[in-house]
């Protein structure tokens, strides 16, 4: 490959990315740069107390604000019957609060204004009168017979109980624990944190009184479900939405959900006429905004004394806050969190999952979590470690020994996915090579001789994405199915329309790649339009790691129907039969005169003149087509962590970081190291400071980033990556989703490595995050859950 | 975006100039200088006040750091980056340094002053603990001159300074003696996070002994300084049992809280660790100093 081609591929390679021209210079269009002629300005009146009957609302002075248009109460929006919607999780959720309030920071109440100051000095003049309730937090407790019931809105409801679901068999794993030899137990909770991303949720909702037709910019990572579901929820007609959902300064699953605020703002566009923004402040955003995991969990582990892993068994108590508002496939309660028998061939598995709700902020399914295989990965590698200690063994050892085998795929696990490929051990060897480990292991006596405290954690994960195939999976009824449509023009320039919606992941770069590599357009060529539901297909977004496994499958095979037509209109422009033509990238040419032929640019022309076209062929060489995956994909990779904790502070500091990923076929590396490199400073963040606490009022104590700290340049090191391929056998073009691997692996890599380094103190288990002072609680032997 | 409540807004031109508006507003009227700890409570509307005086053009007036009789004398709207880069300071109180190094990041560095820190009190501020480890005074104006203060006057605990109504802070004075070493120690959770625990300590040596010590520490409660530990660092050589001993003296006196940042007892134990390093390491540099 010459050095020009590095620099540009036509088709996989290191590209850099497209998108980047206008960030770069700051001429990125987000929700909050959306400007219109007379618009107003929304604010929200959020609750002080975790829990509170509402006894009155007086909005009088708020109204007699000089700037105020509309106070938009829970009563006014009961009119309409919007006071509550329904969630992704077959409960409903208050817009704005007409009973109770159930969170702090649940809203209450909603000012329209002509600018967003007067908008929020207009909430201090709203007087609610609360009486106070008790509350509950700890999802350990919520189903307490004396716990206070949150919701006595839901007829008959007496507990904060949401739902109980299992997997896998429980006969058959209480029989291989009966006849293990070793069974390792431990109660581990993967705390309440928070994606945080650096733009917060906002919408501009434009509703036009003429034509009826409603237009709403938002942060959403999936447009076209939420026009759907405006559509099913107030009452609009499908064809009269249209949802924008352009530049998006970060998801991670934050963004997936439809929040009151939005609701608020189509409502009061509707009441005003107007246009309204409505975009949530930082600690509104912490605050109210989809969480991420809450996982109590305890899980066993039982093996032979030779290290021969036979069953794991789990139970979860999940807190899903003060409403079901989970965004998950509908059949999967726990997300996927039944993949948690993880990288392993065992004989039996089983887990139940309960959910309750408690006093706190809704949601639970955000934060690259993968639908819950995050919590999965962190219980399983910390159980395996645990194990490792228990039998004296190596933790990298013991994994090798009991991985799943490359001849055993497809696999088909005990809770009942089925791996598509994979091949642990070469990952992992490669791993541990990179990173030295048995002169590691060498350095790690010398240190401890001297009373120092270094660990080594070892980490391996499978992921399971791409959700998922229309007969398992839907959200609300929706397939998880994602279009593809790809116009090309007369000279050869092609646009790509694609469902599924960057937010940072570099889509118009990775697809633009996946259609050069099919058709050979250059990727400069080709414009990839995406975040507009009246230009793209249907399709369900961008979470879960879905989007190349499903939407870029979509667009190769798009990308390939459009290479079809072009080998018809290629035959009649060489005149020869179809059959008698041969692609190579960007050219049909004529078998045994490789001379003889047309490139995709010329076909393309052809196609558009007057060329006497073919029977099959309409003209034109655009094509569109739905893409329904027909299994997830499995990424994999092995993660090694160096940590060194200072025996005097307890202060941890991550040393070294190797990650060994298998994505499958990679298309662009430097966006795939992006990937890896932000899912790695996640896996930092939350494994040594990242916690949203409560105190026992319900207080959110995590409302602001000097509270809720997430890691800078100065808490990661210099990363390590490196990877395997492994082709899923499935996908059209063999790739496998890469975007939460890192967020789903690292975490309970660092946690291995800190308990590691512990060791001397005879520490076999914390709790993240790993702070200072309950890294020294630990060595003290008092390690405790946080709050 | 948060939006703090409405304020009238006032630029004063000169300390004379500042004070007379101070007198003229009165009260809810409060003087902004870097904005790094006001502006965030206006934000989260944790203050609302109604007059601001901004006193960023007297950065030039009220910032410098230079050696005047015997003192290093800091103006009050020196930057937290001209401290952190005073060849002055790292040569003489490099306890100035070390903190500075650990103080936020370099956007809040950029634009914070001493003046601000100081009056701002914060608990988890460091350099009130600086400040008051090295022995330096505090010069506070009002429209009828000026008050002297030591640091066991000037911070009266968390929030809370001697600076009344109609006054500001103008200079930071820092003694100069031979044989003299500090340090500065912290724990944070994240690089720019406010201290866990910090702990500052100075020390004068003379004929191998400890002439003079003071310890500070911050985020830990009440009196940042520990009188009781110098005490017993005076007077004797020094030695890691030494400063063993009145590293216990000054944990055991602080009086920390649990908090996000920590447990009680993990504060209490850090600030022993704490002390005991930054004795260690302003030994080690009072000893440069002296041969
Ligand atoms: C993200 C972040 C991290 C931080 N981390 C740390 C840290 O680790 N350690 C630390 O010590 N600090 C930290 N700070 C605080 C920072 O150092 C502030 O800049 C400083 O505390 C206040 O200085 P300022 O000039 O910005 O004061 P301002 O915010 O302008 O003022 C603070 C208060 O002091 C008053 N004031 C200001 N100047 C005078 C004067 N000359 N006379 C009388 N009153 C005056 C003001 O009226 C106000 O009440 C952090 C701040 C931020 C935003």
């Amino acid at each position: 490959m010459s050095a020009v081609e590095e620099q540009r591929p036509i088709g996989y390679g290191r590209l850099k990315r497209k998108e980047d021209a206008r960030f770069i210079r700051g001429q990125g269009t987000y929700v909050d740069d959306v400007q219109l002629p007379g618009m107003l300005h929304g604010a929200i009146l959020r609750s002080p107390v975790a829990h509170a009957r509402i006894a009155s609302i007086d909005t009088s002075a708020a109204l007699a604000h000089p700037k105020v248009h509309a106070v938009i109460t829970g009563r006014d929006l009961e009119a309409q019957g919007l006071s509550w919607m329904p969630t992704l999780s077959a409960d409903v959720q208050a817009v704005l609060a007409t009973d109770k309030v159930r969170f702090q920071g649940q809203e209450v109440a909603f000012v329209i204004a002509d600018d967003r100051y007067s908008a929020r000095d207009a909430l201090e003049l709203i007087d609610v009168d609360y009486d106070t309730l008790p509350a509950v937090v700890n999802a350990r407790k919520a189903l307490d017979p004396d716990a206070p019931v949150i919701r006595d809105d839901l007829e008959g409801k007496t507990d904060n109980h949401i739902f109980d679901w299992e997997s896998g068999d429980r006969a058959a794993t209480d029989a291989v624990f009966a006849r293990a030899d070793v069974v390792v137990s431990q109660e581990m909770l993967y705390p309440r944190v928070h994606p945080a991303p650096m733009e917060t949720c906002g919408a501009v909702a434009d509703y036009d009184r003429v034509s009826g037709k409603l237009t709403l910019w938002s942060t959403t990572q999936a447009p076209h479900a939420h026009r759907t579901l405006y559509a099913l929820v107030a009452g609009l007609p499908e064809h009269k939405i249209r949802v924008i959902s352009p530049d998006i300064g970060g998801g991670f699953g934050n963004k997936v959900g439809i929040y009151p605020g939005y609701v608020c703002a189509v409502v009061g566009s509707i009441v005003t006429g107007k246009p309204i923004k409505w975009v949530e402040d930082r600690s509104e955003n912490l605050m109210a905004t989809s969480f991420a995991r809450d996982y109590v969990m305890r899980g066993s582990i039982a093996a032979t004394s030779e290290g021969r892993i036979l069953g794991v068994q789990v139970d979860v108590i999940a807190d899903h806050g003060a409403f079901n508002t989970t965004a998950q496939p509908t059949r999967y309660p726990a997300g996927f969190f039944h993949v948690f028998t993880g990288s392993y061939d065992l004989e039996a598995a089983h887990c139940s999952v309960r959910g309750v709700y408690t006093n706190k902020a809704p949601g639970g399914v955000a934060y690259a979590c993968s639908f819950r295989i995050t919590e999965a990965v962190y219980l399983v590698e910390r159980m395996v470690d645990m194990l490792a200690r228990e039998l004296d063994a190596d933790p990298a050892e013991l994994r090798l020994r009991n991985f799943i085998r490359p001849e055993q795929f497809p696999y088909a696990c005990r809770t009942g996915w089925v791996y598509d490929s994979g091949d642990y051990e070469r990952t992992m060897r490669k791993a541990l090579a990179i990173a030295g480990y048995d002169e590691l292991r060498r350095e790690q006596v010398e240190r401890r001789a001297r009373g120092e405290l270094m660990g080594i954690g070892v980490g391996f994960f499978t992921e399971a994405v791409g959700a998922g195939p229309r007969r398992h999976m839907d959200i609300l009824g929706l397939g998880m199915a994602d279009g593809a449509e790809l116009r090309v023009h007369p000279t050869g320039k092609a646009q790509l329309g694609i469902s599924v919606q960057t937010q940072g992941q570099g889509h118009e770069t990775t697809f633009a790649q996946i259609v050069a590599e099919e058709l050979g357009i250059p990727p400069e060529d080709i414009e990839v339009v995406h975040g507009d539901t009246d230009n793209t297909p249907f399709g369900l977004g961008t979470y879960g790691s879905r989007s190349t496994p499903v939407s870029g499958a979509a667009t190769a095979v798009v990308a390939r129907k459009v290479r079809e037509k072009a080998r018809i209109v290629a035959g009649a422009m060489l005149e020869v039969a179809p059959e008698d033509l041969a692609w190579e990238r960007g050219r049909w040419f004529v078998r045994g005169d490789p001379e003889q032929g047309a490139t995709i640019q010329e076909i393309a022309m052809a196609a558009h003149g007057s060329l006497e076209l073919p029977e099959g062929v309409e003209g034109g060489l655009d094509s569109e087509t739905v893409y329904n995956p027909p299994n997830l994909t499995f990424p994999f990779g092995a993660y090694l962590c160096v940590v060194d904790v200072d025996p005097g502070t307890a202060a941890v500091r991550v040393r070294r970081f190797v990650a060994v990923d298998d994505c499958g076929t990679r298309i662009n590396p430097i966006i795939i190291e992006g990937q890896v490199h932000g899912g790695l400073t996640d896996g930092v963040g939350m494994a040594l400071m990242e916690l949203i606490a409560f105190d026992e009022d319900g207080n959110c104590l995590g409302g602001s980033l000097m509270d809720y700290l997430i890691p800078t340049a100065l808490e990661v090191p210099d990363w390590e990556t490196d990877f395997t391929v492994t082709p899923s056998p499935h996908h059209p073009i063999g790739a496998k989703g890469i975007g939460e691997s890192a967020t789903v692996g690292s975490p309970p890599t660092i946690v291995n490595a800190v308990v590691d380094a512990l060791a001397p103190y005879g520490v076999r288990h914390m709790d993240m995050p790993c702070t200072p002072s309950r890294v020294w609680e630990a060595m003290q032997g008092n390690a405790k859950p946080p709050q | 975006m948060q939006v703090p409540s409405p304020f009238e807004y006032e630029r004063a031109t000169s300390v004379e100039h500042a004070l007379e508006l101070l007198a003229r507003l009165g009260p809810d009227a409060r003087l902004l200088a870097g904005g790094h700890s006001l502006l965030p409570m206006m934000k989260l509307r944790l203050a609302s006040p109604e007059y601001l005086i901004d006193i960023d053009p007297l950065a030039g007036e009220l910032g410098y750091v230079r050696e005047q009789d015997g003192e290093v004398r800091i103006g009050a709207m020196t930057r937290h980056r001209e401290l952190l880069e005073s060849e002055l300071l790292a040569r003489r109180v490099a306890i100035f340094t070390d903190a500075e190094r650990v103080i936020a990041d370099p956007v809040v560095r950029n634009r914070g002053t001493i003046g601000g820190a100081l009056c701002q009190a914060d608990p988890a501020e460091d350099l009130s603990a600086v400040c008051a480890a090295a022995d330096a005074r505090v010069v506070v104006r009002g429209r009828d001159g000026e008050r002297v203060l030591d640091m066991r006057a000037f911070h009266r605990g968390a929030y809370e300074t001697a600076v009344e109504d109609g006054e500001m802070v103008t200079e930071i004075r820092v003694p100069l003696h031979p044989g003299a070493g500090s340090a500065y120690e912290k724990v944070e959770r994240r690089v720019g996070d406010w201290a866990v625990v910090a702990a500052g300590a100075a020390v004068r040596l003379s004929d191998g002994t400890i002439e003079h010590a003071a310890i500070a520490l911050a985020a830990v409660g009440g009196d940042v300084t520990s009188p009781a530990a110098a005490e017993a660092l005076a007077g004797r050589p020094p030695s890691e049992e030494l400063f063993a001993e009145a590293a216990g003296i000054a944990a055991a006196g602080c009086s920390p809280v649990t908090d996000q940042r920590g447990s009680a007892e993990y504060k209490r134990h850090v600030a022993a660790e704490l002390t005991l390093r930054a004795l260690r390491r302003a030994t080690a540099r009072a000893l440069r100093e002296e041969s």
